[in-house]
């Protein structure tokens, strides 16, 4: 036998370390004793987090900001009889995901500090299953290879499994069956893809997954979009787009919201990132040949989304229910093939992840100090918890993408850039914001102001350790929103090259302005 | 009719007796019988077949087959007596808890 | 037409005018109950910077060649994908130095009256925060260079107002009234959206200079739809018809944020937005007309509600509608009227934040009652609040000399230049403004006493009445600003020249038949308001226009039956489609699995005969097939 070969010269395996971080941490948690109590594991868990996130800011600096192509690669052989390899390696759409699951993860611990101890299992496993959970989410975002990404899609399963069935609310188990059927069942279409990937490429010469390889094949037309609709419905399950969304409320509403971040933000981000990463790339004539449809279930999906969490009593199914509507917007983006839209379709995945985060974990803390997680059971809680009141209104704000905040700016941009190629699909999914602004104000509206009620006179203000926990989020929103640039540069050069590789370009203004003079 | 023919009747007839009691009998002792004289009909076949052959195989397959049967009577008759014994019954109708 | 030069010396200080009221609100907001102490006096002290700054720069501005008063400043970049780039820049030209001043002016006074206005309310500081809030995103708004940034500003304000409005949000109405006006609001925004949309699919850029290089080369549809989605945002903002409904529940927020946003400023953002945008307009016929129809229309529904309320500030609020009314109007007519309409807007800016503030004072005199039925006879007990609110109304029904005389006759004269039809709606606004403002003048200064049981009206403290008698000066002289058709001169780089009058009426003539129009409405207040008693209850058997009036004219209702109703009914509909359509076909098809292999369960007996009889069964099959395939 002989040691994996090393196809590229690679200084230090950044990808893979910074994903077998937190597997190890979590390795760590289930074999510590018992008897160094929850207080020792969440501190664990919230070292290795930090830990992970300190070591992507790291490997932040070793990213070349403006290249398009894969960066950071590592490349071994892994089953050769079937072309699979372990590569890893992140373009800027890849590392804005690495970067939220990093951010995100030590967040969440810290807020849900009180979470997990009325679960089935002990803490230590709450939080084992959390980091297991952010180490495969790194690892589905870097993976290169279409096989070594179908496995770590599929494992991440487990780790929300039995965080949703062991934690949750009283209809928890049928929330984590629900979650894993919806998912299996889109996993499963997706391995016959991945089957027939291996055909074409086997018959082409040599069997590889490689995704810059399996780019090249010659693909028939129906070969091509068989196999693309087998990706595709297994990432809109994920994402969740209509008419296979329905999981996603049952869950979020079960889930403790530590899980339901990491859930959301974290992982139905695999799916719109799969859809670039994948349906785009491997299969540009079958994504062009299914734009329209998607376009359209993408903008009912923003519709629909809105209109139902407008009707929504549930705070936590609001709030899953937004996000039907918000990843509407980012599927619009990804497939009004617009560097505009792509560019804000990934940006929008990263500030969903912040807004819908901040929304869940308040919405979390919310219900835990109450006990209900009906909107008609508060009433006036701003007069007793200003703090949590004034944050749930700036959540909500960017959540209904006011300028400023950092959604808007990828909201606007998947609008703008959607509206040079569909005008219709743009103006019907324009309708979303006046939606959203219902939604998010009728809420806060019903929970927050009016006469106090006389039963949500304890529900007590924020600690310090959550405010503390939710302002790097905060932080994240506001000055993004003011000043994005930064992000859109690691974009950009990845969702041109995308689309480079699609075959699309921008269409051309009507009238063309020559630069307006430059001011300086 | 030659030998073989008739000892191959014998052996189906045999077989049939066997079969027809598994089907119908209640009482476990009975059953277990009838599956004995299944395994022997089979013997009777392969010794017959034996014969004709003019070689082994038949009949080193009957020993194996009459090992199995062995075996498989001290499995059985300790389930039979052990299910007496909780039940107060040899009836196989009434030992069916292994059910949806 | 939008000529840049570059910003230097003390025009680069363009950004510290927003960073100013920015900072101010941020440490407010995030200092949190600390810093209550310095709550009124930072906030304060804030909008006053920026004034300075406001004044010195437009100093420098007076100094600059005509030609280099358009003082431009890139910041940095905002967005750049693609060809689609936005630079956070600044804009110091004619028309936003004059909405600095007005804000940060305006703005400074009406931050000191509050001082007094909620000196005891707890939340103080959170007030000043808001209102610091909203002068920032207000002077954004008007400094924008591009259509996005502007949009930045646009929304800033509505939040601003959406906090504002909901202030006392322990109130049911007072949040529930925020909330409408936020989605009203959002409804006009999404004009905005689609409008810098098509902005960024027609020219590639959303930048003034951009949009302004590039229009004279568009086609008249895209000039048309640009124009009227443009339009659509003016009228969230400005709350015009049909998106007026939200400004007069908008009043349960405190009075200075009515005199401040709902009178002075933030209204006017749609008036602003037209004029800025007056290259789309020339482009198209059809949407400037549309932009005089909107304005006529609401001019009268205002003026119409304004007559029937008795709530102190609603009147004020219909008043409002109806003069940005009169200044959409003077918006649509183009070059003729973009200066006046801008004048208006100052004058209307100084006499109605005046009267609101007055209205404010009027209410802490008569412990936050607002019905003007329980005044009366005021005019002894609250002699400066008289005082400076007769200058406001002598302002606004047109006095001659005062400021409103000059603003409004001229916009009534370029009306009529346009078309006679809408010349004589702005006359007639004229007289029913007379009309209802003599109304409210008479019935809370004159007559006789009908004060409730144990109000003892006082004047109100020096912080209050200081910047009432100011403003009061303010409506008095604002209309120095036409002496030598100074504004139009002023304006005239970026609005395009004054077209000549066409029609044949001499300007004499004009004034004469507004002063009579005026006259008569005064008159016909005064019989049935100052000759006779004012009853204390409303008289219930009133004329439909009456009744219509008291209720806004429907509009409510309309939103109600056209858009609530449906929408409800809608979203209940389809959360039952979701739970039971859409969810019940996966729990059924999940159901139906489940129930067969129940069924195909009941096999398993657990009778070892009939597992016996399967497996012979099954063994014959076999055979059966074997002998079957060697058969054949």
């Amino acid at each position: 036998m002989s040691l994996p070969r090393l196809v590229s010269a690679v200084s230090f395996p950044w990808l893979t370390v910074l994903g077998a971080l937190p597997l190890a941490g979590a390795v760590l948690l289930a074999v510590l004793p018992r008897r160094t109590g929850a207080e020792a594991a969440k501190l664990v868990g919230f070292g290795v987090a930090l830990l992970t996130l300190v070591l992507a800011l790291i490997m932040l600096t070793r990213f070349e900001v403006g290249e398009g192509g894969f960066q950071l690669v590592e490349q071994y052989e892994w089953i050769s009889a079937i072309g699979a390899t372990y590569s890893l390696g992140v373009d800027g759409i890849g590392l804005t995901l690495i970067l939220l699951t990093t951010i995100l993860s030590p967040v969440v611990l810290l807020a849900s500090w009180r979470d997990g101890h009325e679960g089935r299992w002990s803490v230590n496993a709450y939080v084992a299953w959390m980091l297991a959970l952010e180490g495969l989410a790194i690892g589905v975002f870097a993976a290169t290879d279409v096989f070594l990404f179908y496995v770590l899609f599929e494992a991440t399963l487990i780790p929300v499994y039995f965080l949703i069935g062991g934690f949750g609310g009283p209809r928890r188990s049928y929330a984590a069956v629900k979650f894993l059927l919806f998912s299996l069942f889109g996993g499963l279409l997706m391995l016959a893809s991945v089957i027939g990937l291996y055909v074409v490429s086997a018959r082409a010469g040599d069997p590889s997954y490689l995704l810059t390889t399996l780019r090249e094949l010659p693909m028939q037309e129906w070969t091509g979009r068989l196999l693309f609709l087998g990706f595709f419905v297994a990432f809109a399950i994920k994402a969740p787009m209509w008419p296979v969304h329905t999981w996603l409320p049952d869950a979020a509403a079960q889930a403790t919201p530590g899980t339901s971040v990491l859930l959301v933000s974290v992982l139905d981000k695999v799916g719109t990132f799969g859809m670039i990463r994948f349906c785009l790339q491997l299969f540009p004539e079958a994504s062009q040949w299914a734009s329209p449809v998607v376009i359209a279930l993408a903008v009912f999906s923003v519709l629909y989304g809105a209109l139902l969490a407008v009707g929504q009593d549930d705070i936590r199914r609001l709030v899953a229910y937004t996000s039907v509507s918000h990843f509407g917007f980012i599927v619009l983006g990804i497939f009004a093939f617009t560097t505009q839209s792509g560019s804000g379709s990934t940006f929008y995945m990263f500030n969903h992840g912040l807004s819908t985060a901040a929304l869940f974990l308040l919405t979390g803390f919310l219900v835990a100090r109450h006990g209900s997680p009906f909107i008609s059971d508060f009433g006036g809680v701003q007069k007793v918890a200003p703090v949590l009141a004034g944050l749930l209104l700036v959540a909500g704000l960017s959540s209904l993408s006011l300028p400023g905040l950092s959604p808007f700016v990828s909201e606007f941009l998947v609008l703008a850039g959607t509206f040079t190629t569909s005008v219709t699909a743009a103006v019907l999914a324009t309708l979303g914001i006046v939606l959203a602004a219902l939604y998010i104000l009728l809420m806060y509206q019903r929970t927050m102001t009016g006469p106090l009620r006389a039963d949500n006179e304890r529900i007590r203000d924020l600690r310090a350790f959550e405010v503390l926990a939710l302002a790097p989020v905060f932080l994240l929103i506001v000055g993004l929103g003011f000043y994005p640039q930064p992000m859109l540069d690691v974009i950009n050069p990845a969702v041109a090259t995308v689309y480079e590789q699609v075959g699309v370009s921008d269409p051309v203004p009507d009238v063309p302005v020559t630069t307006a003079e430059e001011v300086p | 009719m030659n030998d073989a023919t008739a000892l191959l009747t014998l052996s189906a007839l045999l077989f049939t007796i066997g079969a027809v009691g598994v089907l119908v009998r209640r009482n476990a002792i009975v059953v277990f019988m009838c599956v004995e004289l299944m395994l022997n009909a089979t013997n009777l076949a392969f010794v017959t077949f034996a014969r004709v052959n003019g070689n082994l195989d038949g009949q080193i397959a009957a020993f194996f087959v009459m090992v199995v049967a062995a075996a498989e009577v001290v499995v059985g008759l300790s389930i039979i007596v052990a299910i007496f014994r909780t039940r107060r019954s040899a009836s196989v109708d009434d030992a069916s808890l292994l059910k949806y | 037409m939008l000529e840049t030069s570059a910003a230097d010396g003390v025009l680069a200080l363009g950004w510290l005018l927003v960073a100013v009221p920015l900072a101010s609100a941020v440490v407010l907001l995030v200092g949190g109950r600390r810093t209550d102490p310095i709550g009124h006096i930072l906030g304060t002290l804030a909008p006053l910077v920026s004034f300075v700054i406001g004044v010195v720069m437009f100093v420098a501005l007076l100094g600059r060649e005509e030609a280099e008063r358009g003082a431009g400043q890139r910041l940095f970049t905002w967005i750049d994908v693609g060809g689609f780039s936005v630079d956070m820049g600044v804009r110091f030209d004619q028309l936003s130095a004059l909405f600095v001043l007005l804000i940060t002016g305006v703005g400074s006074l009406i931050h000191i009256y509050s001082i007094g206005y909620m000196a005891h309310d707890p939340n103080r500081r959170r007030f000043f925060a808001f209102l610091n809030l909203f002068v920032a995103a207000m002077l954004t708004l008007v400094l924008a260079d591009d259509y996005l940034v502007l949009f930045l500003g646009w929304e800033g304000v509505g939040l601003a107002s959406y906090l504002l409005i909901g202030f006392w949000q322990e109130r049911w109405s007072a949040a529930v009234a925020a909330k409408k006006a936020f989605v009203v609001n959002r409804v006009g925004d999404l004009g905005m959206a689609l409008g810098v949309m098509l902005m960024f699919a027609t020219f590639g850029t959303s930048s003034f200079a951009g949009v302004a290089a590039g229009m004279p080369a568009t086609s008249d549809l895209v000039a048309t739809v640009l124009g009227l989605l443009l339009l659509l945002a003016a009228a969230g903002k400005s709350a015009q018809v049909p998106l007026q409904s939200w400004l007069l529940d908008a009043m349960e927020g405190p009075t200075p944020v009515s005199a401040l946003i709902h009178a002075a400023t933030m209204v006017t953002a749609g008036v602003y937005l037209v004029v800025r945008s007056g290259y789309v307009y020339a482009q198209s016929e059809i949407a400037s007309t549309a932009v005089v129809i909107v304005g006529l229309v609401t001019l009268l529904v205002g003026a119409t509600i304004g007559c029937a309320k008795d709530d102190i500030k609603k009147v004020l609020a219909g008043s409002t509608m109806s003069q940005i009314g009169y200044m959409m109007l003077a918006a649509g007519l183009g070059p003729a009227g973009y200066a006046f309409a801008i004048f208006h807007l100052l004058t209307h800016g100084f006499f109605k934040a005046n009267m609101f503030l007055g209205a404010g004072s009027v209410m802490h005199a008569m412990d936050d009652d607002v019905d003007m039925r329980h005044y009366g006879a005021l005019s002894r007990a609250m002699p400066v609040t008289f005082a400076t609110f007769a200058m406001g109304y002598l302002a606004i029904i047109g006095f001659p000399g005062f400021s409103g005389f000059w603003s409004k006759d001229r916009i009534i004269e370029a009306a009529f230049a346009d078309n006679i039809v809408v010349g004589l709606g702005a006359l007639l606004g004229a007289g029913i403004t007379a009309f209802y403002m003599t109304r409210l003048m008479l019935m809370t200064f004159f007559s006789q006493r009908r004060w409730e049981d144990g109000v003892k009206p006082h004047e109100s403290p020096l912080s209050m009445t200081g910047p009432l008698v100011v403003l009061a000066a303010l409506s008095v002289v604002g209309g120095v600003l036409i002496l030598g058709g100074w504004i139009v001169d002023w304006l005239e780089p970026l609005t395009g020249p004054e077209p000549e009058h066409a029609f044949g009426f001499p300007a004499w003539l004009m004034t004469v038949a507004v002063t009579v129009v005026v006259i008569a409405g005064v008159g016909v207040a005064w019989a049935l308001f100052g000759a006779r008693p004012v009853e204390r209850v409303p008289r219930a058997r009133v004329s439909p226009v009456t009744r219509a009036a008291r209720r806004d004219l429907y509009g409510d209702a309309l939103n109600e039956t056209v858009f609530m109703r449906p929408g409800q009914r809608l979203t209940r509909s389809l959360v039952q489609v979701d739970d039971r359509g859409i969810d019940g076909s996966v729990t059924g098809l999940a159901a139906l699995v489940s129930g067969t292999s129940g069924q195909a369960r009941r096999t398993q007996t657990g009778y070892v005969r009939s597992y016996a009889l399967a497996m012979l069964a099954g063994a014959l099959l076999v055979v059966l097939s074997l002998l079957a395939v060697t058969l054949t």
